[in-house]
């Protein structure tokens, strides 16, 4: 018989999270990613030091006044002032903190009612199942928008119904990741014997399967969060999110679309802002895909 | 074949019955009274309060107005607009080829550009073009249509002039609807023609052009990173070594032997799109003041016409579960291995 090698210094298995992270690091899209992120996160909670003004202040003398760069730009007012005189870097800072807060809030409610209802349609199978099912398919009818325009038309317009119309729209994504992972893991042999040590299906489905779906549920939360942010900032872009003076990039271009062929900063700063945070989630959602699960690489 | 048709159709009928019972309830979740909502300030009279309650039918029991919703959905009568006083099947219709012109005309664009670049990725696999052409589509893939629609406008319309700012064809054209389509109705339109010439319809032409880019472009990224991969996949197979050996042009190979098995699943992902058009068009119409459904439905929604509302969901979702259904049927012809 072969002798077993102890584990030593020399031949100890990798670190997975070391290992997860030079696979990482070789992906400079992914890369990319991680750093905006972390920029708009350090942005959204240092908000109140780094602004120079409060977003709601208005500044007297100061109204549409162009970035500092360009002529007939103010120094103090780096990004410019907007149509009532409010200073256009601060509100953006100021935005970032409730984009930021929206696409939180919004993955941690659709992953977690996701999770639990995509972990009962794969474990348990059979009826249960097939009305999860019912209920993915009845959401996915409805094009993603037009379904949150129709849970904030049901609620009323405001920010918190729309952080809870965009986490509807987000939820059938999560239950069918979640759900083809549980029903993969459900036939395994560590479920049958867990199952013979007579665990409960609710520790079943949540201390077994549930770890062995992470990979998936990790990169979709990364997804789910450009998906967020991007739906809020359109129905805020539509009137049906947060509501103004609220300084959210949605509500900050819409209200700028009267100025667009006087003062055009003011409407492609705000932009630029939304398009720069979700290109950085999905690149990072498709880099952390690309590493944690090469078969889901397409 | 017919077991897995009388599986999906089966599974057809509660998802149908659960998109009409979320329309139906729309307009009866609405926090407070909804016909004190639709009559607004006016509606202290009594006589008229009961008068639209029994109008709208709210007078009766909960499933009895199901139950004539879904009869009178069947006869084809989804009510009138509040506004409008017009019946909310012929509004929807009277909009709908707008609708569907640009998100024909946006899919075109998309599949025309999408396509051939994400072949071009494919084939240059791992080389510069391929990671400029991948970053690129991811940046269209994030994009906030409703900023690009307004950066398309402030360059193109504002800055350089080329293209009008809003709506489907300058005003001063009466364009009689024969198909509802601008581009076809300014060509069959004789009268029109001999008084105008061309001009009508390269004035529709010039008002297509941004909201279809504007609108095309997250499906153009869609397109691109799926040709990619599909022909990535189709690229690794025998019979593309095989066609490569038998000393074929290389042109060939590609364009004949492997973009047309390559083409299946994009075909397939072009077919589920009409979704995303549907959202697309609610944003790019509200930019472009495009007179289509998406503009209409927005519109309805800050009015608060809720017939509009309910009969516009219902008609969207029960077209959206139609297209998908007949897309999983084609591809299961095309496609064996999907039938089980």
């Amino acid at each position: 018989m072969e002798k077993v090698t102890p584990l030593t210094k020399d031949n100890h298995f990798e670190n997975p999270l070391k290992e997860f992270w030079d696979t990482f690091c070789k992906n400079k899209g992914a890369l990319m990613g991680l750093g905006i992120i972390v920029f708009f996160v350090a942005i959204a909670l240092l908000a109140s030091y780094i602004a120079p003004f409060s977003p709601s202040e208005l500044q007297e003398n100061a109204l549409r006044l162009p970035p500092a760069f360009l002529e007939g730009g103010d120094s103090r007012y780096f990004f410019g002032t907007d149509d009532v005189g409010r200073d256009l870097l601060s509100r953006l800072i100021y935005g970032a903190r409730i984009s930021m807060g929206v696409g939180f809030m919004v993955v941690i409610l659709s992953a977690s009612v996701g999770t639990v209802l995509g972990l009962l349609a794969g474990y348990l199978g059979g009826k249960v199942d097939w009305l999860i099912m019912r209920l993915v398919d009845i959401l996915m009818a409805f094009p993603s928008i037009l379904l949150a325009i129709v849970v904030v038309s049901v609620m009323g317009p405001g920010l918190m119904n729309a952080i809870v119309a965009v986490a509807v729209v987000a939820c059938p994504t999560f239950i069918r990741i979640v759900r083809a992972s549980a029903m993969g893991e459900r036939k395994k042999q560590y479920v049958m014997a867990s199952k013979t040590f007579g665990a409960s299906p609710v520790r079943i489905m949540f201390s077994e399967i549930l770890p062995n779906c992470m990979a998936p549920l990790i990169v979709q939360i990364s997804l789910g969060f450009s998906d967020g942010i991007l739906n809020s900032a359109a129905l805020g872009f539509l009137g049906l999110g947060a509501q103004a003076p609220t300084p959210e990039w949605g509500i900050m271009l819409a209200d700028a679309r009267a100025y667009i062929s006087s003062d055009p900063w003011l409407v492609t700063l705000p932009g630029l802002c939304i398009l720069l945070v979700v290109l950085g989630f999905n690149l990072f959602g498709d880099g952390l895909r690309d590493t944690l699960d090469p078969r889901l690489k397409k | 074949m017919l077991s897995f048709t009388l599986k999906r159709l089966g599974d057809l009928i509660p998802t149908l019955i659960g998109v009409s019972l979320l329309s139906f309830f729309v307009i009866r979740l609405v926090p407070g009274d909804p016909v004190m909502l639709l009559l607004g300030e006016r509606g202290a009279d009594p006589k008229v309060y009961q008068e639209m309650k029994k109008e709208l039918g709210l007078d009766r029991p909960i499933i009895n107005q199901y139950g004539s919703f879904i009869l009178n959905t069947l006869k084809g009568d989804l009510g009138r607009s509040i506004i409008s006083k017009r019946k909310v099947t012929e509004e929807f219709f009277g909009r709908f080829p707008a609708t569907l012109e640009l998100g024909l005309c946006a899919l075109i664009f998309a599949a025309l550009i999408g396509i051939p670049l994400g072949i071009l990725a494919a084939i240059k696999r791992n080389s510069f073009y391929d990671y400029f052409l991948m970053g690129g589509s991811l940046v269209g893939y994030s994009m906030p249509i409703f900023w690009w629609g307004l950066i398309l406008i402030i360059v193109f319309s504002v800055g350089l002039g080329i293209t009008p700012v809003s709506g489907r064809i300058d005003v001063i054209y009466e364009i009689k609807s024969l198909t509802g389509f601008y581009l076809i109705d300014t060509l069959l339109d004789t009268e029109l023609i001999s008084e105008e010439g061309l001009a009508p319809f390269t004035s529709a032409i010039s008002h297509l052009i941004l909201p279809s880019i504007a609108m095309g472009t997250i499906p153009l990224a869609v397109l691109a990173r799926m040709t990619r991969s599909s022909m990535l996949e189709v690229l690794g197979e025998d019979y593309i070594r095989t066609a490569k050996a038998k000393g074929l042009p290389y042109k060939k190979v590609i364009l004949v032997h492997a973009l047309r098995n390559a083409l299946i699943p994009i075909i397939t992902v072009l077919g589920l799109m009409f979704g995303s058009i549907i959202t697309g068009a609610i944003l790019t119409e509200t930019i472009f003041s495009w007179p289509g459904i998406g503009k209409w439905l927005v519109a309805s929604i800050n009015a608060r016409d809720y017939p509009v509302i309910q009969g516009g969901v219902l008609f969207i979702a029960t077209m959206v579960v139609m297209i998908n259904l007949s897309v999983d049927f084609i591809y299961a012809l095309v496609n064996p291995k999907m039938r089980h």
